[in-house]
């Protein structure tokens, strides 16, 4: 089967990548970094003015119906201008669980704030020991009345400072590991019980730690049904993979470019450094491993929705070890032939380098998903 | 492996062991070991322990206030600093100016400055690198232009590392245009506290700031500062750019990051089981400590046949390259180790005096600043490539 981006979805991708050009420069990223929030509430409401935020939600609930690859197509541009905004965590992560999970009644209730631009969603998966596990749950959910009383410590949770919602991962059955047992809840940060302690991430964004203290939610907090979370989560957890994929895609684009560009000017031994041959191939490497994982991810969105259960986790491991091994390498070098001008934080390089570094270990990095991938053999 | 040594060499390792172990500064210690920021008076402090002891500069000859150590001796030393572990010796001063005005300058010179530098009175950067010369330092354009019993020096220095602590800096400095680029240049030592410099920091993308901007703005410097002669600062400067190359391999401190890697990946888990459990990530540690093994087995075999102890040729270059991946490999790796920990960025952790309580675990904060900010040690003091283009022509032949 030819790989190709419909023509909706070339359009997509067109204005996407237009509007991250023309009004997501980077001199507007850092400010945005720089700033209180950490977001910007005009872009975001630009965001759901583009149909962005519903670009995966069913029409019924105001979205455009679109799938996988409209997500992937969209987080590319968000890779090329380095957005810091929390789609990955609103729109794929608490979207795609609400949708999948949610009942009619929920659904109604969060999806069409959140394709209009007024609820932001973030997602709490991991805990201290888990590392990429998202069976690896300790936080306990115990019945009490029609309702649940949550406890534990949820960590590195992006996007939660600003988030209107927490989707948070407890146990409500079994024992930590266990594959069963596990549910998804409904928590608004500002509940008794809940403690944010925030921070900013080395690739601009924000995050918390999240500990729950014996926290009170009632029985329509939950989504799905007790004690069955890890299908859906992992799915939705796959999704994510993918669309940081092509989102690290478009930053190895950016650099593969920023650093072509840069060894076509930059003058040393009375040439550009373009004629030294070593460079010239070192600089094929990483455009063949930028084309590679472009490839890679865009094929797995484009099939995604069509392949089984196994295919879908097998497909997921296969674009995030990719894409942690390319990322690595086409970092490390956009940084080393940039010279001394590549460490400095002035210079656009060594954001996309750490975001790219980042989105390497972010559920799961090469290493831990090579072995899933042999596992799921 | 350890090193293996006859019963005098291991007394001495004993003995610079436990002198470590008995003045080095427990602070100071505890964040070296723990990758916080260090202050110039942690450096300085240390340093001075080194002085007082007689140890501070085992590569000078005795006369100049060396120790005599045969080459394996200032191994074994320079292991045991690394392993301890203690700061790191600043070397601008020490292994780079230093060798050059001991070997180059005048009585007075070496009078002056010499003392000095052994007691860390004057703190030293390396004034180099200028915006359009990088790696080709031949191209330089920082003008010192006679006048009277005065040089006086216009132009702009970069990336020139802590000169926000210098008292001096030693420039490269463009005095003829005449004939091929590198024949008109000189070496210069200036007062940092001149008339018309100006140092501005340059933030670098792990968010700290170690390198400077230097500006210099007709400043005035006296000839008596020139090194050697007009118009042969080249020589000079190819006689330190090997110093500086040699001192950069630093085994010993690549073993004891290895092993704070082995100790963090033996407290995260991965699988529901220490890390360092986990087959993958054993045999990427054992291929770096047999990397690290074979590196330290060259430097051996050059302590062996001598060939350290003339000035520094391909070897350092070899050095260079090779120290510097296993050490680029070593932050990698201890930035994977943490897992999602290497997200959040709290600078103010790494500052002393920060006591909340850590994110996530208590060695994590240092980690992803560490692994970004070490990219520069394939970049800094020649290249990697620069240094296999070295290797090239001069073992080569190409
Ligand atoms: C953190 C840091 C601290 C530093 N501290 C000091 C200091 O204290 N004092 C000082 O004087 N300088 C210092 N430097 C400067 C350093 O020495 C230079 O950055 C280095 O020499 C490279 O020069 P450049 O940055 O101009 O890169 P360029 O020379 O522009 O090189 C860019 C890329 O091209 C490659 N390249 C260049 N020429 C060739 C070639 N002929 N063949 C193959 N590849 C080539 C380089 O390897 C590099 O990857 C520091 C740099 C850093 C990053």
């Amino acid at each position: 089967m030819a790989i190709a981006l419909s023509e909706e979805q070339r359009l997509l991708q067109e204005s996407a990548r237009r509007f991250v050009e023309r009004d997501y420069g980077f001199a507007t990223r850092s400010r945005i970094v720089a700033s209180e929030d950490g977001i910007d509430g005009e872009k975001w409401r630009q965001f759901a003015e583009l149909g962005w935020l519903g670009v995966a939600v069913p029409e019924a609930y105001g979205g455009m119906d679109g799938g996988l690859a409209e997500i992937a197509v969209l987080l590319d541009a968000v890779g090329r201008g380095l957005v810091v905004e929390p789609l990955l965590s609103t729109i794929v992560l608490g979207g795609g669980l609400i949708g999948e999970l949610g009942t009619e009644a929920q659904k109604r209730d969060l999806l069409p704030p959140m394709v209009a631009g007024e609820r932001r969603f973030a997602v709490a998966l991991g805990e201290p020991q888990a590392r990429y596990d998202l069976h690896d749950v300790t936080a306990r959910a115990r019945p009490e009345g029609d309702g649940f009383v949550i406890s534990g410590h949820k960590s590195v949770v992006y996007d939660a400072p600003g988030a209107d919602m927490l989707l948070v991962v407890a146990r409500s059955a079994g024992e930590p590991r266990d594959v069963d047992g596990l549910s998804l809840f409904l928590v608004a940060p500002g509940m008794p019980g809940v403690t944010l302690r925030p921070y900013p991430t080395i690739d601009g964004g924000r995050g918390a730690d999240v500990v729950l203290d014996d926290v009170r939610v009632s029985g329509d907090a939950i989504l799905g049904t007790p004690g069955s979370a890890l299908a859906a989560l992992t799915r939705a957890v796959d999704r994510a993979r993918i669309v940081l994929g092509s989102e690290a895609a478009g930053i190895m684009a950016v650099l593969v470019d920023a650093t072509r560009d840069y060894l076509k000017t930059r003058r040393q031994f009375g040439t550009t450094l373009e004629k030294f041959q070593v460079l010239q191939h070192r600089l094929v490497d990483m455009l063949i491993a930028q084309q590679m994982t472009e490839a890679l991810v865009l094929r797995v969105a484009l099939e995604y929705d069509d392949l089984d259960n196994s295919e879908k986790a097998r497909a997921a491991a296969a674009v995030k070890a990719k894409v942690g091994e390319a990322g690595k390498f086409i970092g490390q070098q956009a940084v080393q032939l940039h010279g001394g001008i590549g460490m400095t934080d002035e210079l656009p390089v060594g954001h996309y380098f750490k975001r790219l570094s980042i989105i390497g270990t972010m559920f799961g990095d090469a290493a831990y998903h090579l072995r899933r991938f042999r596992d799921l053999a | 492996m350890d090193v293996k040594l006859n019963a005098e060499d291991a007394a001495f390792r004993d003995e610079v062991r436990q002198f470590i172990a008995d003045n080095l500064p427990a602070d100071i210690r505890r964040r070296v070991e723990t990758g916080k920021r260090l202050s110039k008076d942690d450096h300085v402090r240390w340093q001075r322990v080194l002085h007082q002891k007689g140890w501070i500069a085992p590569h000078w000859p005795v006369e100049h206030g060396g120790t005599g150590w045969s080459p394996l001796r200032r191994y074994i030393f320079e292991e045991e600093l690394g392993r301890a572990p203690t700061p790191r010796i600043i070397p601008f001063g020490l292994a780079m100016v230093g060798p050059v005005i001991m070997t180059f300058g005048d009585d007075r010179q070496k009078a002056h400055y010499l003392p000095r530098i052994l007691s860390s009175e004057d703190w030293w950067c390396q004034g180099y690198s200028e915006p359009g010369a990088g790696s080709d330092l031949a191209s330089l354009q920082t003008r010192a232009v006679a006048d009277g019993d005065d040089y006086i020096v216009n132009g702009q220095k970069t990336w020139t590392t802590m000169a926000q602590h210098a008292d001096m800096i030693f420039c490269l400095v463009r005095t003829s245009t005449a004939g091929k680029p590198q024949e008109g240049i000189s070496f210069l030592l200036i007062d940092m506290k001149s008339a018309g410099i100006e140092v501005r920091p340059i933030t670098t993308l792990d968010g700290g700031q170690e390198v400077n901007e230097v500006f210099f703005d007709d400043v005035r410097v006296p000839k008596a500062n020139l090194i050697g002669g007009e118009n042969k600062g080249w020589t000079y400067a190819k006689f330190l750019l090997g110093h500086e190359r040699a001192n950069i391999a630093d085994v010993g401190r690549s073993k004891r990051e290895l092993a704070r890697l082995e100790a963090i990946a033996s407290s995260e888990l991965s699988d529901g089981r220490p890390l360092l459990d986990d087959p993958a990530f054993r045999s990427r540690l054992a291929a770096l400590e047999i990397e690290l093994m074979a590196l330290e087995s060259v430097v051996l075999r050059m302590l062996g046949d001598g060939t350290n102890s003339g000035p520094p040729g391909p070897e350092a270059s070899l050095l260079k390259v090779k120290g510097t991946e296993i050490q680029q490999k070593i932050t990698e790796l201890l930035f994977e180790a943490i897992g999602p920990y290497a997200a959040p960025f709290v600078t103010e952790a790494l500052d002393d005096g920060w006591n909340e309580a850590p994110i996530g675990p208590d060695y994590a904060a240092p980690l992803a600043p560490y692994y970004f900010n070490w990219r520069k040690a394939s970049i800094y003091g020649g290249s990697n490539e620069i240094q296999k283009n070295i290797i090239a022509k001069m073992v080569l032949g190409f």
